[in-house]
């Protein structure tokens, strides 16, 4: 035991209520019943109010006939097939909306980012003026002006406005001319997938020969030429393989060739620009986070702007652009269940919406569309964790 | 040598000058409008071909935008004649009267005419709230906390909703809609959050193992999921976790939705801030001999919450934005109202749609952009405190 200093007597006792440990218990405790409480309580009122209303519990509708039927699928689908397969449909149509804006919005993206740092002051206040425009006004409103306002607005499919190359656009979509792959078009592929084999293997090559010698390869050019180039001469040789399913107008719509939905458009049009302005924000930040020290002490060692740009500024820039860069891809996936409000057939609209209405199981419809976005959210933070601790930086 | 026969030495010397020049005005190409075009615009091939395309871009964009919005606009009209092309015979850009007739309904909803006064007087004292807080040399700032996140919401569901005994009819939410709705779901998101949001970051950082998992698993939880599917989960599964008799009206579950989505976000932007403060704070607060909640709310939430205002206000802005998501679940906010108009027939025009969403877009692009000049103004001011 311990003794006072100033009087040579032992302490006085604590009560034990004022002990931390004691309380701090107490409080878990505490907390702990209440949340076993409210659960509680919610799951047997959960349980009443569902029989009440006589509504099946329990995952069985996954394997029972949907019914309806989806205007945009990429896997098999009718209205045969089941709920779970509905399911795949709506996750399949929200990746592929998200994968595709997010291509978009990062192009888009990265140019108005680097025109707001341009010292051109045209250029640097029309990407202000598109970002700070495009920021404050709500993602919703966006859809719903391109849905609504542009391309719902579009002529009837008997004017369709054409466009040069065979497509049309009216205000059932866009049609664009299906390519269709003739005998001899599966060498061109087979070339092409050499072509990035082989200059996989060279670049790999040539970072080697580099790390001993100092003597670089043209690595660029010779990846170009394999992966283009060749290609395409096959693709010559072999007389043009490829034929184009062009559309018409037939008597009630469009036929042939590959439709797309303006529901799909608006979505993919307002994400993308959207997140765009997003992305230009993360991009400027990270461009002015690199010292313009590192720029200059580049030009003094020697190298010339276009060098010191790829080498020294925009690796630096990528470690501070890349963590805001995910969330924002994170971001436009969650955004594209907006697909809701103009009926973009997503896993939200599809499950949510269709699904919840007819089966009536919001619990656990609710809780299978939630867990496949925990789940992408989740994967992503742990694909950036991992990276993060790749690329920090390694100070003494 | 002396000093006067070295100046004479010079002085002989012809072609060295005896007096200074005068001082010479930079080339015309360096300053004046010239010089600001020549590098600002035209300093290299590439910025001038840069330069033409956004000058035509611009020249496209602004002129049609101006020609809807106010050249080729209609101001006056009673029905969509006003506004057809085939009627007026000439081209038509926005359509006003559209909006204009339908502004009540645009700031109020259905809410009853005759106790419309009471939305009104919500309004004002809410712009008094506002003010007091955001206005650094407002009187008795120190109330101004107390008004808003205490007096300000019991008066508004009274004054809103209504209270028989002092003779305000009860009005359903059901019929508030519009403006109302949507400064109803943001001010309820904005005041909910901050306390919430709090609570959650003291927890995420607490060493209570428990009190942190239930917190981190709330924050990241709803952060993971889209706000839509938190609405829907708000809207279908909360009248199923309650009893019966007590089922929550739909524009109260959307309330716990947007609530419980700012607060996660909330969360992690004061735990941001949280995280900023020296460890020697928390030290020296608990060296002279503070509790927990003392030193929190004496020393280190002021500290942290300080730096925090331009996050938090983002964050607003934000919230501001997805409270146009209540629309989804079915509640008559602005974007609803707008979207149950401009279908009517008795304006439908080509025109009414894009007329109805320029109101929109106006609104909430003025509204945002006063939130981030705010925060914007703050940050500057934090940063010229902080500058020694």
């Amino acid at each position: 035991m311990s003794i006072d200093l100033r009087t040579g007597s032992p302490p006085a006792r604590v009560p034990f209520y004022n002990d931390p440990k004691v309380r701090s218990i107490a409080y878990q405790v505490a907390l702990c019943a209440v949340i076993v409480f409210l659960v509680y309580g919610a799951a047997s009122n959960a349980i009443d109010n569902l029989k009440k209303a006589n509504i099946a519990s329990g995952f069985g509708f996954w394997n029972q006939t949907a019914g309806f039927d989806i205007s945009q699928s990429m896997i098999a689908y009718s209205n045969l097939s089941t709920y779970g397969r509905a399911f795949w449909v709506g996750l399949c149509n929200t990746l592929l909306v998200a994968a595709i804006g997010i291509i978009f919005a990062t192009i888009l993206g990265f140019i108005i980012g680097i025109a707001r740092l341009s010292k051109n002051w045209l250029v640097n206040k029309a990407a202000s003026g598109y970002v700070e425009t495009i920021r404050n006004i709500p993602l919703l409103l966006q859809l719903l002006f391109w849905y609504n306002a542009v391309l719902k607005a579009l002529p009837d499919f008997r004017d369709s406005l054409s466009i040069p190359g065979g497509a049309f656009l009216n205000n059932r979509g866009l049609f664009l001319p299906e390519p269709i792959p003739q005998t001899g078009f599966s060498f061109a592929v087979m070339a092409f997938c050499a072509g990035i084999v082989v200059s996989t293997g060279y670049h790999i090559w040539a970072r080697k020969r580099q790390e001993k010698t100092g003597q670089q390869a043209p690595v660029f050019l010779v990846s170009l030429g394999l992966i283009v180039g060749v290609p395409l001469i096959v693709f010559l040789a072999a007389g043009l393989p490829l034929g184009f399913d062009y559309p018409r107008a037939g008597k009630f719509n469009m036929a042939g060739g590959i439709e797309i939905l303006p529901e799909f458009a608006a979505l993919l049009f307002g994400l993308s620009i959207y997140t765009a302005a997003f992305i230009a924000e993360v991009v400027r930040a990270g461009i002015r986070a690199v010292s313009h020290g590192q720029t200059e002490a580049a030009y003094s060692l020697g190298l010339r702007a276009q060098p010191t740009l790829r080498l020294v500024v925009v690796p630096q820039a990528m470690r501070v652009i890349i963590p805001p860069l995910t969330s924002q891809y994170l971001n436009l996936t969650k955004n594209s269940t907006l697909a809701v409000a103009i009926g973009y057939p997503d896993l939200v609209q599809i499950f949510t919406g269709t699904v919840l209405n007819q089966t009536g199981q919001a619990v656990e419809v609710v809780a299978i569309t939630m867990a496949v976005y925990l789940t992408i959210s989740l994967a992503t933070s742990l694909l950036m964790n991992f990276y993060n601790s790749r690329i920090a930086l390694v100070e003494r | 040598m002396t000093m006067s026969e070295g100046d004479l030495a010079v002085a002989q010397i012809k072609f060295v000058r005896q007096t200074t020049l005068e001082q010479q005005p930079p080339p015309k190409s360096m300053h004046g409008p010239i010089g600001w075009l020549l590098t600002n615009l035209l300093s290299s091939p590439f910025n001038i071909i840069l330069t033409i395309l956004i000058a035509l871009f611009l020249a496209w964009i602004i002129p049609g935008l101006v020609n809807f919005l106010l050249i080729d606009a209609v101001w006056t009209g009673a029905d969509r004649d006003a506004c057809r092309e085939v009627v007026q015979n000439r081209t038509i850009g926005a359509c006003w009267p559209f909006a204009w007739e339908r502004l009540a309904y645009f700031t109020y909803g259905s809410y009853p005419i005759e106790e419309r006064w009471r939305v009104d007087l919500f309004f004002g004292m809410l712009a008094i709230g506002v003010f007091w807080i955001l206005w650094l040399q407002a009187p008795r700032r120190d109330l101004a906390a107390y008004y808003c996140f205490i007096v300000l919401p019991v008066c508004s569901y009274i004054l809103l909703s209504g209270f028989e005994t002092i003779g305000l009819r009860h009005v359903d939410t059901v019929l508030w809609g519009g403006v109302l709705v949507t400064i109803v779901v943001s001010a309820v998101g904005i005041v909910v959050s901050l306390p919430i949001g709090i609570l959650l970051a003291l927890g995420r950082r607490s060493d209570m193992p428990t009190v942190k998992l239930f917190s981190v698993l709330f924050i990241e939880f709803v952060r993971g999921v889209p706000l839509v599917t938190v609405l829907f989960m708000a809207s279908v599964m909360l009248p199923l976790f309650v009893p019966e008799q007590y089922s929550p009206d739909k524009l109260l579950r959307a309330l716990v939705g947007i609530a419980m989505f700012a607060s996660a976000y909330m969360a992690e932007v004061v735990r941001a801030g949280l995280q900023a403060i020296p460890k020697g704070q928390f030290e020296g607060a608990m060296a002279v001999g503070l509790g927990y909640w003392q030193m929190m709310r004496l020393i280190v939430l002021p500290q942290a919450l300080k730096i925090t205002i331009p996050n938090i206000v983002n964050t607003y802005i934000g919230l501001f934005k997805d409270t146009t998501l209540v629309f989804i679940v079915g509640i008559f906010d602005l974007l609803h109202t707008i979207e149950v108009s401009r279908i009517d027939p008795k304006w439908a025009t080509p025109v009414t749609s894009t007329t109805g969403y320029a109101v929109a877009g106006i609104f909430y692009l003025v509204f945002c952009y006063a939130m981030s000049r705010y925060a914007r103004a703050t940050e500057a001011r934090l940063a010229k405190s902080e500058r020694r």
